[in-house]
């Protein structure tokens, strides 16, 4: 494998860990879902590539299904619930980014101090290529953590997958099987969430969990 | 000619939830409904049993061995007998209108598509389906803990959601891993995640990389298991859901979660370079045991309560699995089944109370031994024999796993007693309160309905007496494999 091809593998895997630190700190939904479109992107991007370096075609459809589903279908359908909602406008506060983006920095060190040493055995480009998945996962958590209203915290959750896409496309010859479940997982979650929402939306006039999270079933 | 049977037994095992399931979202009438729920599951349920004397030849994708025959026919007993609860159960939730009609297709379809998604985790070979079946049976169980849409269901259904995919993700994080260490040595493609392979050839795979796939698979299928302290979402979902859907959860669903991670062990347990997976295995059991053994304490719903005695009783077993060893294995294996019955018998008698007495709140109700004398000291008896009390089978695993843990680590098995003895003396507490005391109130419940609790009940008293020989057998040779 000739250095050009695992420096493109790198820029296209860093640069999904790049945009989960901007999935972090944005705290409008629109922004939020472009942001989330990039990333997406990104992982088509670097799921294909990774289909050309190991002649593997069909991976080329896990690329397809990130691109089309989790990278126009899902953010286009989002932007309607959140029309549909009434909380375009609103203004997410985050907890406050500064601390944040440096918890997320010691993310990424964390996973690559833990991944590095661990994969010695295998070749240097999947060592790197797990390393990556590693920090958007974890990332991802980071932000299903740090978000209070229902739609980021589907969005944190499908970075997240984008992670476990990442690593799965990056395991040499992991079978398809594996692949297309997670795409349909994704579906089926995106599913259940939208249902969710709506529901939500019906009974308590707000998607934010913070009024959601008054009862634990024993305040009387 | 055996082989072919157990293929076909295999196939129908599978095959018989997930027609009935199509067939069930087709039937808008609720009597009926109800009756092919009853006759979908025990088809399942026989054909969970002749597995048991008839093996299929192991595939990539499907493997019937002894371990997962305890699982299959324990998990098809339960689902059998919580089909004929739903009935009773459902037709009342009717009469008050907490459900719908149309709910009502909904529900049933559900139920069997989480009997289907449980029995392909149970006997998948590849580690890869096995993690999409215990996504889908996370999934069903989702919806159908939000089906009364109210608040707390919608609340309870969101966090069980959201939890459960962040544990799932993670344990598909562990699977990767595993399966980046067994190409190496098993070459790409489906042979790497085929179980009876990994677990054979595991002896020669990177251990670093097991080492961190397991922390994973732990905190994901951990979390499905209720382990302290990624249980967070089990009380909610056990106490807002329908309460079959309890029952299921608590004696099904937990001890799917558990097999997954029993299958890994055996991986890593193969490669004598690795971590032993036991001790993580044993804290984080003797953790929800504690942890669970004192929350009981301060519960004011009655489902709540029961929901914590769950994780309480999860941690034992992880305990004694972590333990290892024949007779900790052993104790497990028993504690498991006698836990799954006496669990879902506690369910199904709760819910039948709720809806009698129209509240979960325990301060509201009382006297139960007065106001149903059969369904109250039924309840007394089960909720005896979950605190592990002789006579019932509760108190023979206990006994066992306490008695083999002195010899080994006398301090572990001193925390364990006590973790019990808490617990214990919570639930009396509570019993106290719910079953005695004066009331006025009179109720009056056909005795059909209190069949199946009345079935574990007994199975649970008759193995804690007498535990015939052929299981004895089966399950020693089960817990010898667990090593």
């Amino acid at each position: 494998m000739s250095p050009l091809d695992s420096d493109i593998a790198h820029l296209l895997a860093g640069s999904m860990v790049l945009l989960s630190f901007l999935l972090l700190y944005q705290d409008r939904m629109f922004a939020l879902l472009n942001v989330f479109a990039f990333h997406a992107f990104a992982l088509a991007g670097s799921v294909a590539w990774q289909a050309y370096l190991q002649r593997a075609p069909h991976l080329f459809i896990t690329a397809l299904i990130a691109l089309l589903f989790k990278g126009v279908i899902i953010p286009i359908a989002l932007r309607r619930i959140v029309v549909r909602l009434g909380i375009h406008r609103s203004i997410e506060t985050v907890v406050s980014i500064g601390p944040t983006m440096l918890f997320g920095i010691a993310l990424v060190g964390l996973s690559i101090v833990v991944m590095l040493p661990v994969t010695q055995a295998e070749g240097p480009f999947v060592r790197e290529d797990l390393a990556f998945a590693l920090s958007v996962l974890l990332l991802g958590f980071l932000m299903m953590v740090t978000r209070r209203n229902a739609v980021s915290q589907v969005i944190g959750f499908m970075s997240l997958e984008n992670g476990l896409v990442l690593a799965a496309s990056g395991a040499r010859g992991m079978p398809l099987v594996v692949e297309i479940s997670v795409g349909f997982s994704v579906l089926i979650a995106f599913m259940v969430i939208s249902i969710f929402l709506f529901r939500i939306r019906e009974r308590f006039d707000t998607v934010d969990l913070q009024a959601l999270d008054l009862s634990r079933g024993e305040s009387s | 000619m055996s082989a072919s049977m157990g293929q076909l037994a295999l196939t129908a095992l599978l095959c018989t939830p997930a027609l009935g399931a199509l067939l069930l979202a087709a039937i808008p009438r609720y009597r009926l409904a109800a009756a092919v729920n009853v006759s979908v599951c025990a088809l399942t349920l026989a054909s969970a049993a002749a597995l048991y004397r008839h093996r299929p030849q192991p595939s990539l994708y499907l493997l019937v061995d002894d371990l997962n025959t305890v699982f299959l026919v324990v998990g098809a007993l339960v689902g059998f007998s919580t089909s004929v609860f739903s009935a009773g159960y459902i037709a009342h939730e009717l009469q008050t209108r907490r459900l719908k009609v149309q709910d009502l297709r909904f529900y049933h379809a559900m139920y069997q598509l989480l009997m289907f998604a449980m029995n392909l985790a149970l006997v998948s070979n590849n580690i890869g389906l096995m993690w999409v079946a215990i996504e889908l049976a996370t999934l069903t169980t989702v919806m159908m803990v939000g089906i009364y849409r109210s608040k707390e269901a919608l609340e309870a259904a969101w966090k069980y959601f959201i939890l459960g995919s962040v544990g799932i993700a993670l344990a598909l994080f562990g699977t990767i891993l595993v399966y980046l260490a067994a190409q190496e040595h098993l070459g790409q493609g489906m042979a790497a995640m085929a179980w009876d392979r990994l677990a054979a050839s595991s002896a020669g795979f990177d251990p670093s990389l097991l080492n961190l796939a397991f922390v994973f698979l732990l905190l994901g299928y951990g979390t499905k298991v209720g382990l302290v302290p990624v249980h967070a979402w089990l009380p909610d979902a056990h106490a807002e859901g329908p309460t079959p859907i309890s029952a299921v959860l608590s004696g099904l669903l937990l001890n799917v979660a558990l097999f997954a991670l029993l299958r890994f062990k055996l991986i890593i347990a193969g490669n004598s370079h690795v971590l032993a997976p036991g001790p993580m295995m044993v804290t984080m059991g003797l953790t929800s045991l504690l942890f669970a053994g004192f929350m009981l304490y301060r519960r004011r719903d009655i489902k709540r309560l029961f929901a914590y005695s769950s994780i309480e009783h999860m941690g034992i077993i992880t305990l004694a699995f972590g333990l290892g060893g024949p007779l900790a294995s052993f104790a497990g294996l028993l504690h498991m089944t006698m836990h799954s019955l006496t669990k879902s018998a506690i369910f199904f008698g709760v819910g039948y109370i709720s809806q009698l007495e129209g509240t979960q709140r325990t301060a509201d109700i009382r006297g139960l031994t007065h106001s149903q004398p059969l369904l109250g000291w039924l309840l007394v008896l089960s909720v005896v024999a979950i605190a592990g009390m002789p006579p019932f089978g509760i108190f023979t695993s206990e006994f066992l796993l306490v008695t083999s843990t002195f010899p080994r680590s006398p301090w572990l098995a001193i925390a364990l007693v006590a973790g019990l003895l808490i617990a214990f003396s919570a639930l009396a507490l509570r019993l106290q309160g719910l079953a005695f005391g004066d009331t006025d109130k009179r109720h009056r419940l056909p005795a059909w309905r209190l069949a199946p609790m009345t079935l574990h009940l007994a199975l649970v008293a008759a193995a804690g007496v007498y535990l015939p020989g052929p299981v004895v057998a089966w399950f020693r040779h089960v817990a010898s494999q667990l090593g």
